[in-house]
């Protein structure tokens, strides 16, 4: 309980805050009870699972002070894959496993040019992201529909599979970033990547692994995304990383490295969704969902830069 | 004078450095040193700012690879090309900075890297105890789940002694681990270095404090410009030989030179000045006090670790912002929490953590060397090219900064020589009023003595010093008067013929007695 309201946890805690008042605040405008439904709940966890996915492997490399910029291109890759290879015959769970071993190798190949030649994470990763979107666009440069029975299936599911995909990956970052010396070496290699190599921390793997964790996380938000729309689209995931991006820091982690919760994250994520619905259901041009984000996470970075002075001076 | 005397051949060392060279870019570091550490044995490594210490211990624990040379550890080759490594083959290290990560907890940095794990999970409660066992080990009791960085620099320094103290290992190697320690706490550290040696430990130690290699150390080995000058056992070799050694001169002239050597005077003579502050206080770090300072006078800030000196020095400065009292520097009044009103009232301070708050690493020694002029006077008013060069040149022959030239990298410089640029950038400031936050940490006795020779000249120029100082004996040495701190708080002053090393520990002790017994 005390590490729950300590200092390191207040903007955490404020964020939520935002959260609920955020969502009471859009109520009482509406003056609609239909607001507060389970359905609008509901909704808001299942339209921004696959962003969630992403967003959480996004934590892992903006934690240990890098960046990812595939994960849009990566997403689509898998749906493409899927749906092509799914048309061929291949039966869905060879389908996942070549998915994700696709994300693991992206990811190793990035972090290990990030890790051994000290290139700059935007670059690499900027490399990446064209690479798997050309990829994706010489496999198939439409949309190819998915109809293996398995995937439409997944309607009936007892969860979603996009929110089971977001508490599946949440449940993983909470183990390996809390859990594992993994995790807690990414925290030190972002705080300070000097110290942790003279401290005889393993920083050259921990960077190889961070960006293979990342894209395996985008990997299977891309094949959450190919349950969802049961399509391939090689468009899919345009700029969704910068959405990715954007969680992240509105959840509090700073963009330095070293500083963060992954908790925060799944925050950030919802406050997106919430902007975005609440501007849907006032049926206001939709253009204003990203006027709305991008004031609110100038006002977020101001916000937290706020609370952290006063949490650092006590 | 002794010779060196040969290492007795009945026993293998533990460990055996041999034609170690290092070269950087500019200059050669180490120049074909030979290291031997044996077992059972506190081995200091002894010589001045640049002499190549530091990249002899960076090179042994893989930070750099060496480009000739040979190492071994109990008899078997070792090329550790990483610290990891180096842990591996049986060495633990503190370097000379506070090598740790501010943002988690005191027990984070001590287990990070080998956290007990049960079924694949850390365990955290197990974490803290080991922390807690390992500070324990140094008489320290501290929040372990709080931040490190919420501890002062002399606590990080613990906490990174603890930390190597806590791996298993059959050499362990401290560069500078004291600098920013008081005496109980070197004492303590001392207690357990010992016990470790009669273990069978192999121990090196690196510091410029002499008394502490006296007290603690069974061999010296003197590096002077990255060569080996020697190796004697401590006991028959006289402090003032070793410092003739270090500085590559004869014992028999050394007094009369350094007594005889004026201190350079680069300085301007700076306008008369006077600080008023007005019971300065901030809750929970300082209670309020009045401090004064006349122009062309130097106050002490004595205490021990903690007692407030950083404390007062910060809130004069405006690094904190004060919650109460006001300050004036020469009549003007200084904004509260604001240093760029302190700077612009002719104020500087020489921090005592010059990593984080000090020199900004990728810029050049000339670079680092003229901001606080530069933000004196502002952006329309820039210094030329070649009187920066000028500045930068006097400066580095002044304070004898080891350095090939002023376009070198800051970060490529020894820790003493980069405290040396940071003492010389409020110096080219010329304030009327600098605070001097332990300036001697980390430097050479040669550029110590430089360095207080220093502080007496800008006195008699009239500039006003506030100098602080964990060494009470160099504080009472350079200040007319003594503020005495304790528990955050003003004891009182003293001055004349009170101002003594023993009044003040008297001052202290008494105070905390008072504290204790009521
Ligand atoms: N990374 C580096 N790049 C270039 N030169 C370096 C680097 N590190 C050290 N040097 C140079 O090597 C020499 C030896 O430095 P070293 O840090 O070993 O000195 P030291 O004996 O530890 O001094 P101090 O007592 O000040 O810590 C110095 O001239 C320094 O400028
Ligand atoms: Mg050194």
């Amino acid at each position: 309980m005390r590490r729950l309201l300590g200092p390191r946890m207040l903007p955490l805690a404020a964020t939520g805050l935002v959260v609920v008042l955020l969502y009471l605040a859009a109520g009482a405008k509406f003056h609609d009870s239909n607001w507060f439904t389970y359905r609008v709940l509901r909704d808001l966890v299942v339209n921004n699972g696959v962003l969630g996915v992403l967003a959480i492997g996004m934590t892992f490399v903006i934690l240990s002070g890098g960046i990812d910029l595939s994960i849009g291109s990566t997403v689509a890759f898998v749906g493409i894959l899927s749906a092509t290879l799914l048309g061929q015959g291949w039966s869905p769970p060879a389908v996942i496993t070549l998915s994700l071993v696709c994300g693991v190798a992206l990811g190793a190949l990035m972090g290990w040019l990030v890790a051994s030649f000290d290139l700059p994470p935007f670059m690499v990763t900027l490399g990446g992201m064209f690479l798997m979107r050309g990829v994706t666009l010489l496999i198939n440069d439409s949309q190819i529909a998915i109809t293996h029975p398995t995937y439409l299936a997944s309607g009936k599911w007892p969860i979603h599979p996009a929110a089971g995909a977001w508490l599946i990956a949440l449940v993983v970052a909470l183990y390996l970033l809390h859990y594992t010396r993994f995790g807690r070496n990414i925290y030190a290699v972002g705080g300070s990547e000097q110290s942790a190599l003279l401290m005889g921390l393993p920083v050259w793997r921990t960077k190889v692994a961070v960006y293979a964790c990342c894209s395996l996380f985008a990997a299977f938000a891309g094949v959450a995304q190919s349950f969802v729309s049961l399509s391939g689209d090689s468009t899919q995931g345009v700029a969704q990383e910068m959405d990715a991006i954007a969680a992240v820091v509105i959840g509090g982690t700073l963009l330095t490295g070293g500083r963060g919760y992954v908790a925060g994250t799944v925050l950030g994520v919802l406050i997106l969704g919430l902007i975005q619905s609440a501007i849907i259901f006032a049926n206001i041009n939709s253009w204003w969902t990203r006027i709305g984000i991008g004031l609110l996470l100038l006002i977020f970075v101001l916000l937290q830069r706020a609370i952290q002075q006063r949490v650092d001076r006590q | 004078m002794a010779q060196p005397p040969q290492p007795s051949p009945e026993s293998t060392p533990l460990l055996s450095m041999t034609g170690i060279v290092k070269q950087f870019p500019g200059v050669r570091a180490l120049d074909g040193v030979d290291f031997q550490v044996r077992r059972g044995e506190i081995h200091s490594l002894m010589g001045q700012n640049g002499a190549g210490k530091s990249t002899l211990l960076k090179v042994l624990t893989g930070v750099y690879t060496r480009d000739a040379g040979q190492m071994l550890l109990d008899g078997r080759v070792i090329s550790p090309r990483s610290p990891l490594e180096a842990q591996g083959e049986g060495i633990s290290t503190v370097y000379q900075e506070v090598n740790l990560i501010p943002d988690l907890s005191v027990a984070e940095n001590i287990v990070l890297g080998r956290q007990t794990q049960r079924f694949g999970f850390i365990d955290w409660r197990a974490a803290r105890r080991q922390a807690d066992a390992a500070l324990a080990r140094l008489d320290l009791q501290l929040d372990v789940s709080a931040s490190l960085n919420s501890y002062s620099i002399a606590i990080q320094q613990m906490v990174a002694i603890a930390r190597a103290l806590d791996e298993e290992c059959s050499l362990l190697v401290l560069d500078e681990p004291t600098s920013s320690l008081d005496q109980q706490e070197v004492a303590r550290l001392f207690g357990v270095l010992r016990r470790l040696r009669d273990d069978g430990l192999g121990i090196v130690f690196v510091t410029h404090f002499l008394d502490q290699v006296y007290q603690i150390s069974d061999t010296i080995t003197v590096l002077r410009n990255g060569r080996l000058v020697g190796e004697w056992p401590a006991a028959e070799f006289s402090r003032i030989e070793l410092i003739a050694r270090m500085l590559g001169r004869d014992p028999a002239s050394l007094t009369e030179a350094e007594a005889g050597a004026a201190p350079p005077s680069p300085v301007a003579a700076a306008e008369a000045a006077r600080l008023v502050a007005h019971q300065l206080g901030r809750r929970g770090q300082l209670q309020p006090v009045d401090v004064e300072v006349g122009a062309g006078e130097v106050l002490g800030l004595g205490g021990l670790l903690g007692s407030g000196r950083t404390e007062l020095a910060r809130l004069l400065f405006g690094l904190d912002r004060a919650d109460s009292g006001r300050v004036e520097l020469a009549g003007r009044a200084v904004r509260r929490g604001q240093p760029r009103s302190a700077i612009a009232a002719g104020m500087g301070y020489s921090s005592e953590d010059r990593k984080v708050e000090g020199i900004i690493p990728e810029l050049s020694v000339r670079e680092n060397l003229i901001l606080a002029l530069a933000s004196k006077r502002g952006l329309w008013r820039r210094l030329g090219r070649a009187a920066q060069e000028a500045l930068a040149d006097r400066y580095i022959q002044a304070l004898g900064i080891a350095t090939p030239d002023a376009e070198k990298r800051i970060s490529e410089l020894s820790g003493g020589n980069q405290q040396k640029v940071l003492l010389a950038r409020w110096l080219a400031a010329e304030p009327s009023l600098l605070i001097l936050d332990e300036p001697t940490r980390g430097i050479d006795v040669g550029a110590k003595a430089e360095i207080m020779a220093l502080v007496a000249d800008l006195k008699a120029r009239g500039m006003s010093v506030v100098f602080i100082s964990s060494e009470l004996e160099e504080v009472v040495r350079s200040s007319d008067r003594i503020m005495v701190l304790c528990d955050r708080a003003a004891l009182g002053e003293l001055r004349g013929e009170s101002k003594t090393e023993q009044a003040m520990l008297a001052r202290i002790a008494s105070a905390h007695q008072e504290v204790s017994g009521g």
